[in-house]
């Protein structure tokens, strides 16, 4: 259920040099709400998640991010540890290559305990109990849970990075491309999987992709990016059945089917 | 009974782009109201603006003018400009819609696909798949199929389906885009019964029926969308 505001952002802009990555992009965002950033490679789209999530500090613009206390935090105000804090405990990030968020010479149950100890947690067997039944939640058998990621195939590696993003309970998860590169069969079981997960944690997700169907089918409202400008933003079913800029109904028009 | 849908004076045009921006005006100055227990038919040829009037309704497509009020609890909500957040949560709560095309993610099974809108609304999963079983029962939809995606089904299953979701929670208004368009007589007539039993209920119907039979059974009032066309000319 959407819920109270958590995100704040005000003339978002990254330049690399002369060229732009992201141009004066301002949204909020709600607990339990999915946004879907959309646009071709180059859009820009990628460059905005990761000055959203901390990874890429903006030229220009501000990101507040309420917490669950009422604190309101500015997010490239603070100092690096505190960002670091917030990035391990209420926030997530879930990369398109599950390589980038695995460590794949550790087990999968060290992979979702390692994310728990980095929050505090120091009981062995509760950690491992609680691992356990993340590899449940995300259709991982618990006897693989002493496997090491290396040993899984691309859907599972992605599952398992999902049970690692979601084990410290954040609010709100960064999400690039998640069923990018999989095949189809394991795309939609992925999704289904993620839309289960976000609406019983109630969760917060921004998530950038290229694929117009994912983003039907997982979002609540959605931006379209093209030259690094956000040219359409709203409802995700109204932008897709009744585009206004000329870029979204030519994405919309040149797609097979959403 | 109490006016739960009130459309005020709307217009809509498409601007296309890919043909250099024309403008095509296709609603204007629409007023239509819907009242709780009532079932209002929205009639009309086809591409006369049917559809596209009931998905300005449900907030689906955008509105250029006017407003489209509907009763949610307790107030008024304007769906032509009311937030993204505020018009999930009357589609949540208070405005059902059915439509001829299924669009789920692939590998939900057809019970929880139906349970889906009782689950939102804050149902346990137990009652909410109770209820799911016996609308899909009343529909015909063999047991067999509920474990499986309804994606594969038959353009007739498919729409049960359908039909079954958009009635398990009891929405206190309900947008019915053709839906029995492609059931046999049977089904058709079950469906009927079931748009009784809502009026009855007290929600508010508005409807889009190619058979006329059923129009003139189930409707209070029969609405010609032919006359919200702008006037000619008016295309620039």
């Amino acid at each position: 259920m959407i819920g109270a505001e958590l995100l704040r952002v005000e003339g978002l802009t990254k330049h690399y040099g002369a060229r732009i990555g992201c141009a004066d992009v301002s949204f909020d965002l709600r607990e339990g709400e999915v946004l879907a950033i959309v646009g071709e490679s180059g859009s820009g789209k990628s460059t905005l998640l990761n000055c959203l999530s901390a990874q890429l500090e903006p030229s220009a613009g501000t990101i507040t991010y309420l917490r669950g206390d009422g604190a309101a935090l500015d997010v490239y105000g603070m100092s690096e540890p505190a960002r670091r804090m917030l990035q391990r405990t209420d926030w997530a990030f879930v990369y398109q290559d599950a390589r980038d968020g695995l460590r794949m010479s550790v087990s999968a149950g060290g992979n979702i305990g390692e994310r728990m100890m980095a929050v505090g947690n120091r009981h062995y067997g509760a950690i491992r109990a609680e691992a356990s039944g993340w590899l449940e939640r995300v259709e991982i058998g618990t006897d693989r849970i002493d496997d090491r990621p290396s040993a899984f195939s691309g859907g599972m590696r992605q599952r398992l990075q999902i049970a690692r993003a979601l084990a410290t309970k954040p609010r709100l998860v960064f999400m690039d491309e998640p069923t990018g590169g999989l095949d189809v069969s394991v795309q939609a079981r992925l999704l289904d999987m993620i839309r289960a997960l976000v609406g019983q944690y109630n969760l917060a997700v921004i998530l950038v992709t290229h694929d117009l169907a994912v983003a039907r089918l997982l979002s609540h409202r959605m931006m379209v990016m093209t030259k690094g400008h956000v040219v359409e933003q709203g409802l995700t079913d109204q932008v897709l059945d009744d585009p206004q800029h000329a870029y979204t109904q030519q994405l919309v028009s040149s797609i097979l089917q959403t | 009974m109490t006016i739960r849908i009130k459309v005020e004076a709307v217009a809509k045009e498409f601007t296309l782009h890919a043909q250099g921006g024309v403008r095509l005006p296709v609603m204007s100055d629409a007023s239509m109201e819907a009242r709780g227990g009532e079932c209002t038919a929205l009639i009309g040829e086809s591409g006369a603006g049917k559809s596209t009037l009931m998905r300005m309704i449900y907030g689906n497509y955008r509105t250029q003018a006017g407003r489209i009020l509907i009763e949610h609890q307790g107030r008024s909500v304007d769906m032509a400009s009311a937030e993204p957040h505020e018009v999930l949560e009357v589609r949540r709560l208070t405005l059902g819609y059915v439509t001829q095309f299924l669009r789920v993610i692939p590998r939900v099974p057809t019970l929880d696909v139906v349970a889906e809108p009782l689950l939102a609304v804050g149902t346990d999963i137990e009652a909410a798949r109770e209820r799911a079983r016996a609308l899909l029962t009343r529909l015909r939809v063999r047991e067999a199929l509920w474990p499986l995606s309804p994606l594969t089904f038959s353009g007739g299953e498919q729409q049960r389906v359908n039909i079954a979701r958009g009635f398990a929670h009891e929405y206190p208004c309900l947008l019915l885009d053709e839906p029995t368009a492609s059931l046999d007589a049977v089904n058709k007539e079950t469906v009927v019964t079931m748009i009784e039993e809502a009026k009855a209920r007290g929600v508010a119907v508005i409807g889009i029926f190619h058979d006329a039979s059923v129009r003139e059974r189930i409707c209070e009032h029969q609405i010609d969308v032919t006359r919200f066309a702008p006037q000619s000319g008016a295309a620039a």
